[in-house]
């Protein structure tokens, strides 16, 4: 009985991996946990080309990026979409791309293009801004802070809380705007920032949901209490489409003002060794497609880089785009990620 | 000794093939990666792991918090495994399984539960601070060791709770009946009858718990706060956010070899104990004084408060609007609003999580079935084997599942992409737990019952089907138990690899829990009480099983 199940067992094993051959009329894309698409949208692009779709999930951005890597000489798939500007100068030194200069990028803004060598193409942006709880501010008569630095005051000591940035991509991505506006090499620089943070108490949670539903004071929540929070500047209109009486919203506001948000930016790339490089090149154009950067924002709270795209009513109604997000080279961010984290957790925990 | 004649040794290579195929193979190659970037080995993250005080810290720090947690959850399931394994109560097996159901909940989840009851603005504090008007929060856990300690304690319990119940329900209570006659009070009962019988258990049970939280990732991250990091913390932190593989793969071996050299202890001192006090007759029995009643009512509201409150705080939040029951989460799970791809109907996460549970448990069943044959044989193999078994739950996830990535992905075993990947990872940290649970029982089986059996002509299946496998049922029943809950919960290595359109139950509730909006977040709530109920009818499945297969013995 057992000899039977073990024998059955290994050809299993062995034999159903044959059955995942790869074909030339199957595009694989290798992107994060957070990648959602209309399915109609994608079924469009199926028909139009002939081709199948096939989406791997790889965990996080940064699980994503490093199995890319570490699959180079044999990648998962063809085109890797969901590396934003913090994880970019990473995959670029593993040279894991190859270049692709897409037609459609004649609709995109150059300031999104990075080089000049087209290893990957900008798809959709994300501004990581604080958002405030409306009704805090109101009742309490308080005025929001309108610089970073304005967060060390006493009016707001205790209401803010952040991510940790060794493990949350906001609370990394805030670190970097604190980074780019105070450096670290001027007389005040971030660390002195931060200290003035921890003594105006602020608060450091572990991740994104934590912060957001555990800490964060906006309605519905009946454990938050602080009315500020790392999160996004997509954040309110998503808080007022999926909450349970949208007539009641807003709820809650970002903070775009200059140099208080820092923009990840999204690339997709045809990866090295691509079985299908040609698909993995549609696939890239077809993201840069009207139908698919009209599809982003509310599949997933990004914005489309396509300058002639419109917004969806309540995005456009509610979401704040920064006119001037604080901003770091990637090759800076990668070269320097270890010490900026390092010096931080220093002042945060000494 | 078991299983013999010709095909025994065969067997005995399916749980070490397995293991070498998809443990050491992948775990190799990814250390051969971080350790000998340039074709020779370089110690120079070692040198760094050693030269610093830091990793020294977090090693230490570890270590500590894995030993009260092991401690304080054996002392407190000790007691409830004693009631639950002499007396006779309605719901009894119940909430046995029941018990269990913490274990599959995902961290951010349970987080979120435990600061709505003990967080500052939770139900404790206001219960507290109106019942005697205090005007500060009493209860002051956010963010502190206790609250790691107090979680760990709240997932692991049911582990020690059910191998201990499950190995003392099969034993009889004629030396305690003996011990009692002869005039031996509570106190020397416990000290001279009761600890020594358990102890396998006990150890079997400390073992696992002691692996589990030593890995402890998300409870430390997320409840811990920045202030503390185990090794699993610094391993990820090092792999995925600084992409440092050199010390990744040092901080993983460091794990690995602490681990074993902690399980070779751990398996000399399990076969030292002698304990065959041989199957009697059921004893469980009917709660008759009014002391007795208190005790198991004591041991049963204790659970309700540890285990229960927590998940019922969650049943609460999923299902109340404003203090009013309020069921469209539920409904709103069962439509893609969105009609978004990957935004799949959790009907089909559901059928998804219960394929690959299906598959990790039986595959569970069959390899740690064999492997504790293989171990409670005689002879060096199976000495050197037993603690090589325990490591895939040594090993950081992160790092084998980058080892999946680099070592699977040529024929014949491409499987790096395959949905087989997932009850493979599973399986790994699943079957640990079948040879935990079925070990001390079939230890305990007194050769004289087999040879007496050999003796009137049974042949070694018949050993098996009536003698081994019907003694050791309750630990078939606990390990699958288990099985089946590592699976649903997606433990292991499976969320490290790329997956394809295999979405479980709980990648939906990461996905969800990770978007803005209170209807995404009572969603992932209401996805979160779908995979409890699952759960649930999984562990009254398995024990029907048990039942109809051996009958209550």
């Amino acid at each position: 009985m057992f000899t039977r199940s073990v024998l059955a067992l290994l050809l299993l094993v062995l034999i159903v991996p044959a059955v995942f051959s790869q074909e030339n009329d199957t595009v694989v894309v290798v992107t994060h946990d957070s990648f959602a698409a209309s399915e109609i949208v994608l079924e469009a692009f199926e028909a139009h080309t002939g081709m199948t779709v096939e989406i791997l999930r790889g965990g996080d951005a940064g699980t994503m990026v490093n199995q890319s890597i570490l699959s180079v000489n044999n990648p998962l798939g063809d085109v890797l979409y969901g590396i934003d500007n913090t994880f970019l100068s990473r995959a670029l030194d593993a040279e894991i791309f190859v270049a692709y200069q897409s037609p459609e990028l004649q609709f995109v803004d150059e300031s999104f293009v990075p080089g000049v060598d087209h290893l990957v193409t900008p798809i959709d942006y994300g501004d990581v801004c604080l958002n405030y709880d409306i009704a805090y501010f109101e009742d309490n008569e308080v005025d929001l802070p309108s610089s970073l630095a304005d967060l060390t005051l006493a009016e707001y000591k205790g209401l803010l809380v952040v991510q940790n940035p060794a493990t949350s991509s906001p609370g990394l991505a805030f670190l970097l705007a604190t980074i780019a506006v105070f450096g670290d090499e001027e007389d005040y620089t971030f660390l002195d920032y931060w200290r003035d943070l921890r003594s105006n108490d602020v608060l450091v949670v572990d991740g994104w949901t934590e912060a957001y539903y555990g800490e964060f004071s906006a309605p519905g929540r009946d454990t938050g209490a602080r009315p500020l929070v790392v999160s996004y500047a997509s954040s309110p209109p998503a808080e007022v489409l999926f909450s349970e009486n949208p007539e009641d919203g807003p709820f809650t506001g970002a903070l775009v003002g200059d140099d208080m948000c820092f923009r990840q930016v999204e690339y997709a790339g045809v990866l090295v060794n691509a079985r299908n490089p040609e698909g993995a090149r549609q696939f890239v154009d077809f993201m840069l497609s009207p139908a698919f950067q009209e599809d982003l924002p509310l599949n997933m709270f990004v914005f489309p880089v396509r300058e002639d795209i419109l917004l969806p009513d309540i995005f456009a109604e509610l979401a704040e785009i920064p006119a001037q997000p604080a901003a770091l080279e990637p090759a800076d961010i990668e070269a320097n990620r270890e010490d900026w984290i390092g010096a931080w957790s220093e002042v945060m925990l000494r | 000794m078991r299983l013999r004649g010709s095909y025994g040794y065969v067997v005995y290579l399916l749980p070490l093939t397995f293991l070498a195929l998809f443990y050491f193979y992948p775990l190799l190659a990814i250390l051969d990666i971080g350790l000998r970037p340039d074709g020779w080995l370089d110690l120079s993250a070692f040198l760094r792991l050693l030269s610093t005080d830091y990793y020294l810290g977090v090693f230490l720090f570890t270590l500590y918090q894995a030993t009260l947690s092991t401690a304080l959850t054996l002392f407190l399931a000790l007691p409830c495994a004693y009631v639950f394994s002499r007396y006779r109560f309605a719901g009894k097996s119940l909430l046995l399984s029941l018990a269990t159901l913490p274990f599959v909940l995902p961290t951010v989840v349970v987080a979120l539960a435990f600061m709505s009851l003990v967080g500052r603005r939770g139900l404790v504090n206001d219960l507290l601070m109106t019942l005697f008007s205090l005007d500060y929060t009493p209860v002051q856990l956010e963010r502190t060791l206790a609250i790691v300690i107090i979680v760990h304690v709240f997932y692991n319990f049911a582990i020690a709770l059910r191998i201990m119940t499950g190995y003392w329900s099969a034993q009889g209570i004629a030396a305690e009946e003996a011990a009692r006659v002869l005039g031996a009070d509570e106190w020397a009962l416990w000290r001279d009858i009761r600890l020594p019988l358990i102890q396998p258990a006990l150890l079997s049970a400390a073992a696992l718990v002691f692996m589990f939280t030593f890995t402890s990732f998300g409870v430390v991250l997320i409840l811990g706060g920045i202030r503390f990091a185990t090794l699993e913390v610094q391993i990820y932190y090092q792999a995925i956010s600084l992409f440092n593989l050199p010390m990744a793969g040092a901080l993983s071996l460091l794990q690995i070899v602490a681990m074993f050299a902690l399980m070779t202890a751990y398996t000399h001192l399990q076969r030292g104990l002698q304990s065959a006090i041989g199957a009697g007759k059921a004893v469980a029995r009917p709660v008759k004084s009014p002391r007795e009643r208190s005790l198991v009512w004591g041991v049963v509201i204790f659970i309700f408060a540890l285990l229960f409150t927590p998940l019922l705080a969650l049943v609460a939040r999923s299902a109340l609007n404003n203090g009013a029951l309020d069921m469209s989460n539920y409904a709103a799970l069962a439509e893609s609003s969105r009609g978004s791809l990957l935004f799949i109907a959790p009907i089909e996460a559901v059928a998804n999580s219960l394929r690959f549970a299906l598959i990790s448990t039986s595959m569970a069943l069959i390899i740690g079935m064999i492997a504790s044959f293989m171990i409670v044989g005689r002879g060096g193999l199976a000495r050197l084997v037993d603690p090589l078994l325990m490591l895939p739950l040594a090993t950081s996830a992160v790092t084998l599942g980058f080892g999946f990535i680099v070592a699977l992905d040529e024929p014949p075993l491409n499987l790096r992409a395959s949905w087989l990947i997932i009850p493979i990872s599973h399986t790994l940290v699943a079957f640990p737990f079948v040879v935990r649970s079925v070990l001390p029982s079939l230890r305990a089986i007194p050769s004289s019952v087999r040879e007496a059996a050999q003796v009137l002509g049974a042949r070694p299946f018949d050993l098996l089907r009536t003698i081994d496998l019907p003694l050791v049922s309750r630990g078939i029943a606990v390990g699958a138990t288990f099985a089946f809950t590592v699976s649903m919960g997606e433990f292991g290595a499976s969320l490290f690899v790329a997956q394809r359109e295999s979405v479980t139950i709980p990648v939906v509730i990461y996905r969800l829990i990770g978007d803005p909006g209170l209807a995404s977040y009572r969603q992932a709530l209401a996805m979160s009480v779908i995979l409890l109920l699952v759960c649930a009818l999984g562990f009254v499945m398995i024990e029907r099983l048990r039942v109809a297969g051996v009958g209550e013995f």
